[in-house]
């Protein structure tokens, strides 16, 4: 129905917000070479020092270490609990159901500050000291419905039927879920975890409020940004971790497309990595 | 027939038979599920959610710095009585509407054009491409948003090159709202596409039929039609502007202070219950703004 004039302006705004999204996160990539200490456009030439200066740096090492050790742990966490839920709310209908789902999402539906301030009040107000593990809690309970969402979105995609299969063919319950339900459920888990690696080796919102002495890669940013030191080498550090936390994620997508096979069911899960 | 095999010896044991009997009784199933999770959630979560709204009625000693457990509504009527606090909600709730209004009307063309206009391999990339800056790790956008409007940056070298003199825009609210716009785009884009993919063309073709022209198509069908995933995408901005205290913080100047911002100092100065009050007041605009969300199905494209 859209008239050709309509389609190219499509077009034209679609190409503007493109450049919108991507220029800024090039931008910083472009300047982890720049060899200058003061960052100015354009760049004054093209270096690896940064890179060097980042990597024999203890404390951009033992943060990087900090979070792949909180991401690993609480995505952990959040596969067991996430794919718990997830098979519990498949299967059965029950009042509450709705509430259940709601309450999984509050995490990263309420502001970041909330859940921030909340968890360190709690802490504070239970008297457990913040270390690696208040910050493993904090992050495994909005991870959680990462996994969820991606294990659900599967599971409704299986059909009943199969399982009916399954069982009518003499396996017992076990076995259906372990041989049956579980291959067809594992892409997701795979997907949804990555995800959920991905959100907590990233956060810095509500890890701020509990992580006590520790620094995750993150906070360590936050803090070099925020005194304005070391800037150059935030850009390198910054540099590697936008490529590592965009990996897990392309692996998502790819993995979750895989398992179904057809094209649309790839498209399809990409959708479900994409649903928030 | 299929044979009944629940009476069979069971090869496996104890495993078998804990399986058999869970298979029996759905119940136990769900409760065996469901307990951990709901445990978590219960007793970490939702207990810090009430600790914090306990928190905020209590308050700080201003000599010792400690936590003093009176309750008092202190908190709350120094924020509400307080002219600068004041102005801080207002500020933040203008900021967050401002930019759920601009991610919407950036948003949805995009997502129009993935959705009607685009070949299913286009829309395939353009997916992509809008999940990858949302994960592409949020300090280093924010980092790059003070790179463009820093003093010798992109922007004011974009701006001499065609002859239009500097624009400082670091440290100022322009600045945030630039970055908010910016890093909250793509939890827009997703649920108005999602909403904008499930409108039957049928529905777009009646609407032709009956003479409708692109504008009244697109005014009376499809806008109504998407509107759920619109307010879908808007609870994320919205909330996600109102709790964000680190764009402010690194890119805003001295009149950069938003709800979050107070909380957070509150949290560096140990004064807690202050930050508690107001970390209530998104709480409470929050609720509001999801009843209202609920009664236009907004839910359903989450």
């Amino acid at each position: 129905m859209e008239s050709t004039g309509l389609k190219a302006a499509l077009r034209v705004w679609v190409a503007l917000v493109l450049l919108f999204l991507f220029l800024p996160i090039l931008l910083i990539v472009i300047y982890a070479f720049d060899p200058a200490t003061v960052e100015s456009w354009p760049i004054q030439g093209l270096t690896l020092h940064w890179f060097s200066v980042a990597w024999h740096d203890e404390g951009a090492r033992s943060a990087f270490l900090l979070s792949v050790k909180v991401g690993l742990l609480a995505t952990g966490i959040a596969l067991v609990l996430g794919s718990a839920v997830a098979y519990a709310l498949n299967q059965f209908k029950f009042f509450g159901r709705d509430a259940i789902s709601f309450l999984l999402v509050l995490p990263i539906a309420l502001p970041g500050i909330v859940t921030g301030l909340a968890l360190n009040s709690f802490f504070t107000f239970t008297s457990i000291q913040l270390s690696l593990w208040t910050i493993v809690i904090g992050h495994a309970t909005f991870c959680i419905v990462m996994v969820f969402n991606n294990v659900i979105a599967r599971l409704r995609r299986t059909p009943g039927s199969l399982a009916e299969a399954s069982i009518d063919l003499g396996a017992r319950g076990w076995q259906t879920q372990l041989y049956v339900m579980m291959p067809s459920v594992a892409t997701a888990l795979v997907s949804g975890g990555l995800l959920a690696f991905a959100l907590s080796f990233d956060e810095v919102v509500v890890t701020v409020f509990t992580s006590g002495a520790q620094n995750t890669l993150p906070i360590w940013i936050f803090g070099q940004l925020r005194l304005a030191q070391h800037l150059p080498e935030v850009n390198a550090v910054v540099s590697i971790v936008i490529v590592l936390t965009i990996i897990p994620v392309l692996l998502a997508a790819r993995i979750a497309g895989a398992g179904a096979g057809s094209r649309t069911a790839r498209a399809a899960a990409v959708q479900d990595t994409g649903r928030i | 027939m299929t044979p009944n095999t629940a009476d069979q010896p069971a090869p496996g044991g104890a495993w078998s038979k804990i399986s058999a009997a869970l298979w029996r009784r759905p119940w136990a199933r769900a409760t065996l599920l469901l307990t951990p999770p709901l445990a978590w959630f219960v007793v970490i979560y939702l207990a810090a959610l009430v600790v914090l709204l306990i928190t905020a009625f209590w308050e700080t000693n201003s000599f010792t710095n400690n936590l003093e457990r009176i309750w008092n509504l202190g908190n709350f009527s120094t924020i509400f009585t307080t002219p600068a606090y004041r102005s801080v909600i207002l500020r933040t709730v203008g900021m967050a509407a401002g930019v759920t209004a601009v991610d919407g009307i950036i948003a949805f063309p995009f997502a129009y054009f993935m959705a009607r206009v685009a070949t299913r391999r286009t829309r395939t990339i353009l997916y992509v491409a809008i999940l990858l800056p949302l994960w592409a790790s949020y300090l280093a956008k924010v980092y790059a948003w003070q790179l463009v409007f820093t003093r010798d940056g992109v922007l004011n070298w974009s701006l001499g090159k065609i002859a239009l003199g500097p624009l400082n825009l670091i440290n100022t609210n322009w600045a945030v709202f630039i970055a908010f716009c910016y890093i909250w785009l793509p939890y827009m884009v997703i649920p108005v596409y999602a909403a904008l993919d499930r409108i039957p063309g049928s529905m777009i073709e009646a609407s032709q039929d009956l003479g409708g022209r692109t504008w009244r198509t697109t005014r009376s069908v499809i806008l109504p039609l998407a509107l759920p995933g619109i307010v879908a995408g808007s609870i994320f901005t919205f909330s996600l502007t109102l709790g964000d205290y680190i764009i402010p913080e690194l890119l805003g100047g001295t009149n950069s202070v938003f709800i979050g911002s107070v909380a957070y100092d509150s949290f560096l100065s140990n004064n807690i219950p202050l930050g508690a009050a107001m970390a209530i007041v998104p709480i409470a605009i929050m609720i509001c703004y999801l009843l209202g969300a609920r009664a236009l199905g907004a839910f359903r494209e989450l």
